[in-house]
């Protein structure tokens, strides 16, 4: 699994006239420097930070949401059952399928504002308006549809060993719900939420199949990689696809290390 | 959060208070899935009814769609083949069967011998997360990796040729059956690993040792009591895989070199020629048959008791 991977590293550096295979021919930061220029018409630059941003707005709406439904899943919830089956069955469901349905929703969306804007008769709105489809609508949307189920799970997995007993004496002391939220539970499942947010971040950051169809004008990163794949044949590729890498990993990283350190406060105040 | 169902939390835990208490921090999460999951769903059924022409689409009711997909599909081709649509259906049905099974079977070998074989915890751990650290890479660039490896002058033909093997570069390494399949197996079967192994993880050791001491031989155990025990992450993992393969465009388009077609790349070409209605039509097609294999797999599980 690592084989191919560490293939592209080393490519990655290959020397200006190098190809897209071995043998290497000189090593230099040649395609890095291209990839910075911008390959073509494509603006990588805009798409990495149009990635950046889904990403963290995305990873703050999954660690909310996740967490709030978590613990409304621990109460007595009518229609839970319903909303458990929903949100698995929005985790399995091929991804063009969800794609293509927020793609159409979003359209006739924009049909029917354009009807109404005419109907009104705002004319300068109306040539000014373009589409409801974009990057902070319909793309977050899709990928909270992946995102979600995820955190959703990790919840259930978390207070499955939760142990009610530290709610109950806190609330015996005279905690409000707030409090104890604030200082009894959060702590205890503070590793776990972030460990949700990473996941809902690098969920994101690589989802290509749920953005295709429902982020209208612009590309996120991924899907501009895509793009290359058949465009491009330079080693500036894997450049881009390097540097994908080492945003995953640093993603992941300092989020790893979050959570260790949330999990050391904890055990210092436990013992 | 409201104060008044703070003072005496214990007795009233079933209180309509409560469940409406729990509603509303329910109720963004759910308002995501009515508004991203399930009114989408509901659009594409309505939309693959409606008709169309170059510009917009036309609401309506007509079965045209579904037609135009099967349109001469009842009889063989000239050439003995079947029609479009229902060859890209097989191909792709083909696919997720092959990959499947292929992932079940290193997936289970995978989960097996990080489960039984590796004794320290500690072990286990850290080749569990060896499992997982190339998942976080970007799908499309664990594929594009092959490119240096499989192509006419990749690794794989340089190396062979290089030890006098083979004369001419093997073709069909890369943009083949062979290189799409060898990319599912490779982005996928982690999701096998993953529920399998939890599964393994909960067997009672003891139950091993009774087969152990009943005179069981190590296949009779492995068959009659490791596989019923694992069912439950075999079948999760089952329906992943499927799923994906069955939905996919990004690894058949990028690893079949745009020439090997499936569901969901006519979908995504359906659409980008701005022909939604036979797009959603598949689409409903596509999720009818995908809904039938789950279906099929859940008879023999319950995965909600299981969680």
């Amino acid at each position: 699994m690592y084989g191919p991977m560490f293939v592209i590293f080393v490519l990655s550096f290959q020397g200006p006239e190098g190809g897209l295979t071995f043998p290497m021919r000189g090593a230099s930061l040649h395609w890095f420097r291209q990839l910075a220029e911008g390959l073509g018409t494509v603006d990588i630059g805009a798409a990495f930070l149009r990635s950046l941003m889904l990403g963290g707005v995305v990873m703050l709406f999954t660690v909310l949401l996740s967490v709030l439904a978590g613990l409304a899943f621990r109460k007595k919830l009518s229609g839970g059952n319903a909303l458990f089956y929903v949100t698995v069955a929005s985790l399995i469901m091929p991804s063009i399928i969800v794609s293509l349905g927020i793609g159409l929703q979003f359209r006739l969306l924009d049909g029917g504002l354009k009807w109404l804007l005419e109907a009104v008769g705002a004319t300068t709105t109306l040539e000014e308006y373009g589409t409801a489809l974009g990057l902070f609508t319909s793309a977050l949307g899709a990928h909270l549809t992946w995102t979600l189920p995820f955190g959703l799970l990790i919840m259930f997995a978390v207070f499955n060993r939760f142990n009610p007993a530290y709610e109950e004496a806190a609330r015996d002391l005279g905690a409000t719900p707030w409090q104890t939220f604030r200082h009894v539970v959060l702590p205890l499942i503070g590793p776990s939420v972030v460990g949700i947010g990473m996941f809902g971040f690098t969920l994101s950051w690589d989802e290509i199949a749920r953005t295709s169809q429902a982020i209208g004008d612009v590309n996120t990163l991924p899907l501009e990689l895509q793009g290359l794949t058949s465009t491009v044949t330079t080693p500036a590729i894997y450049a881009l696809g390097t540097v994908t890498t080492v945003v995953s990993f640093a993603v992941i990283g300092v989020t790893v290390g979050l959570a260790m350190l949330l999990g050391r406060q904890k055990k210092g105040r436990v013992g | 959060m409201s104060s008044t169902s703070t003072a005496t939390a214990g007795p009233v835990a079933d209180s309509p208070n409560r469940t409406l208490h729990a509603w509303w921090q329910a109720a963004p999460f759910t308002l995501v899935f009515v508004l991203f999951f399930l009114i989408p769903l509901a659009l594409i059924v309505m939309v693959s009814f409606w008709d169309f022409n170059e510009y917009e689409l036309l609401p309506a009711f007509t079965l045209r769609n579904y037609f135009a997909i099967f349109e001469g599909c009842s009889t063989l081709t000239e050439h003995g083949d079947f029609c479009v649509s229902l060859s890209t259906y097989l191909s792709t049905l083909k696919f997720s069967l092959l990959v499947w099974l292929i992932t079940l079977v290193l997936g289970f070998a995978v989960a097996y011998f990080l489960a039984f074989h590796v004794r320290s915890s500690g072990m286990q751990t850290a080749l569990f997360i060896l499992c997982t650290v190339p998942f976080w890479t970007s799908n499309v660039i664990r594929m594009i990796s092959w490119v240096p490896l499989l192509g006419r002058n990749g690794l794989v033909n340089q190396s062979l040729q290089g030890i006098g093997l083979i004369d001419q570069p093997i073709e069909w390494l890369l943009f083949s059956d062979f290189s799409v399949v060898l990319a599912f197996v490779h982005l996928y079967t982690m999701f096998m690993i993953v529920p399998i192994f939890n599964s393994m993880m909960r067997i009672d050791r003891s139950l091993l040792e009774a087969a152990n001491d009943a005179g069981a031989s190590g296949w009779q155990t492995l068959w009659n009591v490791i596989v019923p025990l694992c069912k439950t992450g075999i079948i999760i993992g089952s329906i992943f895989v499927i799923t994906i393969v069955m939905g996919d465009f990004v690894t058949i388009g990028v690893m079949g070199g745009q020439q090997i077609a499936s569901v969901g790349k006519i979908i995504q070409v359906q659409t980008s020629y701005l022909q939604f209605p036979l797009a959603a039509a598949n689409a409903v097609i596509l999720l009818a048959v995908v809904l039938m294999i789950i279906w099929g797999l859940t008879r023999l599980v319950d995965i909600r008791k299981e969680l």
